[in-house]
């Protein structure tokens, strides 16, 4: 059943309880407690919203950091990651097999304000070798949700 | 001028959905709860190889049954699902969408006047079908207290010396019911003890909710008997496609193919190497769709009864078939009020059989937004019938 809860509310978080037991065939009761648990475990982290900024006034940038570190003796990188998620300006961070170490995706109002975080936050810190930013300019997908078309409904009406 | 038409085609009726269909596409703003086919869009694997398929300039006809590689996967998708082993190269033809091969079983296998029994409400083409064929349909009226399977006296009842096939379309449309391996295992014993054949519509086998599909030609004795019909329609959201295909034994195989050669040549060749895609790596895409429909089910199985409409279970295909009885007034009647009235349309259980009166066919091939949004308006219209009704 966590399973099945899970992929639902992953796709629409806000869906009524009542409802997710129907469409299961389990006991509302049952989804009320299971949920608890998973959040409780951390397994459900929190619920949030998809929005696409774009659409709105608000001006946003969007930015992958890819950065180089050395990994710390008995820390490895937990330590260096820590450092780095705990601006609360940082939107993610990823520990990444392959050519660099961590991805860490960033929002701020402006190209500036994110070049700045960069050259003055994070590249100064020590064990940080070296780093390489990209902003995103569109976002197509996100989470699964297609942000660029609508679905629409091309079918026949009706049919047999 | 003489009359240029052949009576027996002026004489079929035309499909009784076409009236509806003429309202809903006037009106701009209608609901509909009426479509026979998947809201998915085929999976994108399997779009992306009849895309590559065209790159490559594969723009020629196939062998008349179809691509070798397409026939090999369909036999190892029977004999992985169903436990049925098919000869690929002699018991196997990709036909043109399931409705071609229903056509082509019919005319291989039916002498003038000899009799098929159709069990209804069932899909539209089977009667006409059998018409075209010269043959007489024999309609067997199924009943809701039986949750509209097909049982053993039913068919007994309805055979005599004329009875040559027996159509046997479940999971079913319009009214969601199937039958499980002990109905089945009744209805063969009949079948070869009055030894007649069977034509076996299974376009919904995947689309079962209560354990799993089980074809009646996977019973002892039965696949000699028995023209398998299946396609990738319903399973794969693929119906634009086009592609069907009928298994059976080789000496009923062989007709069906003369026909299918000389009236069709084959199957589009893009769907078919589409359709090699789909049945290799596509399990995953049929459960997750399976899933998605068995949800909606529950969903509308729920609010009927929360509405007090009458519903029978259905555990196949992607539709439910409430009563409506109680109103006193016809499917057609009913149908034609909720969709004037709340602008959502339905289609009237008569489509698929006079024994469909009193019943609606509701699709549930929507998303749950729509269908919420369509369900909320049922409540509201059939509360107001309940009103009048008391006045």
């Amino acid at each position: 059943m966590r399973e099945k809860i899970l992929s639902i509310i992953e796709r629409n978080s806000r869906i009524d309880l009542k409802e997710l037991a129907v469409i299961l065939g389990v006991e509302e009761v049952d989804v009320v407690n299971e949920m608890a648990a998973m959040e409780k475990e951390g397994i459900i982290c929190g619920y949030h919203t998809m929005i696409d900024w774009e659409k709105t006034s608000v001006e946003k940038v969007t930015a992958l950091i890819e950065v180089r570190v050395t990994p710390q003796r008995g820390q490895g990188f937990d330590n260096i990651a820590e450092r780095i998620y705990k601006y609360p300006e940082v939107n993610s961070v990823y520990l990444i097999s392959g050519g660099y170490d961590l991805l860490v995706t960033l929002e701020g109002k402006s190209l500036k304000e994110v070049s700045s975080f960069v050259s003055d936050k994070l590249s100064t810190l020590d064990t940080v070798l070296s780093t390489a930013t990209h902003f995103i300019l569109k976002k197509y997908k996100d989470h699964g949700t297609i942000l660029t078309k609508k679905y629409e409904d091309e079918r026949e009406k009706i049919t047999p | 001028m003489r009359n240029p038409l052949a009576d027996k085609v002026v004489d079929i009726k035309p499909s009784g959905i076409r009236k509806f269909f003429d309202i809903v596409s006037e009106m701009e703003d209608a609901i509909s709860l009426g479509v026979g086919e998947p809201d998915f869009d085929t999976p994108w694997h399997i779009r992306d190889e009849g895309i590559y398929s065209l790159e490559k300039g594969r723009t020629f006809y196939t062998s008349n049954a179809g691509l070798k590689d397409l026939k090999v996967e369909i036999c190892n998708y029977l004999k992985r699902k169903q436990g049925i082993d098919y000869d690929y190269n002699k018991e196997t033809i990709v036909t043109v969408g399931g409705s071609e091969a229903i056509d082509i079983a019919l005319r291989a296998m039916v002498n003038d006047g000899e009799e098929v029994l159709i069990p209804q409400p069932s899909y539209v083409s089977y009667e006409p079908c059998a018409i075209l064929a010269n043959a007489v349909p024999v309609i067997i009226e199924l009943k809701a207290e039986n949750e509209f399977r097909l049982t053993a006296q039913e068919l007994l009842d309805a055979i005599t010396d004329k009875t040559k096939v027996l159509i046997l379309p479940f999971p079913n449309n319009p009214t969601g019911a199937i039958m499980e391996r002990k109905d089945l295992e009744e209805i063969a014993k009949v079948v070869i003890e009055k030894d007649i054949f069977v034509i076996s519509d299974e376009i919904y086998a995947e689309l079962t909710y209560k354990g799993e599909h089980v074809s009646i030609a996977s019973l002892p004795g039965m696949k000699e008997r028995t023209i398998l019909i299946n396609g990738f329609s319903k399973a794969y959201a693929m119906t634009g496609w086009r592609l069907g295909y009928a298994c059976g034994p080789k000496v009923i195989m062989e007709q069906m193919l003369k026909i299918h050669q000389f009236a069709i040549m084959c199957a589009p060749t893009t769907s078919q190497y589409a359709a090699v895609e789909a049945l290799k790596n596509g399990d995953e895409d049929v459960k997750e769709m399976r899933e998605a429909y068995n949800q909606r089910r529950r969903y509308l199985l729920y609010a009927f009864k929360e509405m007090g409409l009458e519903c029978f279970e259905p555990f196949g295909a992607f539709y439910v078939f409430p009563c409506i009885k109680e109103f006193g007034m016809t499917s057609e009647e009913f149908a034609d009020r909720f969709l004037r009235e709340e602008k959502v349309a339905v289609v009237p259980g008569t489509a698929f059989g006079e024994c469909g009166e009193g019943f609606l066919r509701i699709s549930y091939a929507y998303s749950l937004e729509n269908l919420k949004v369509a369900i909320g308006k049922l409540k509201v219209f059939v509360e107001r019938l309940r009103k009048e009704k008391e006045v």
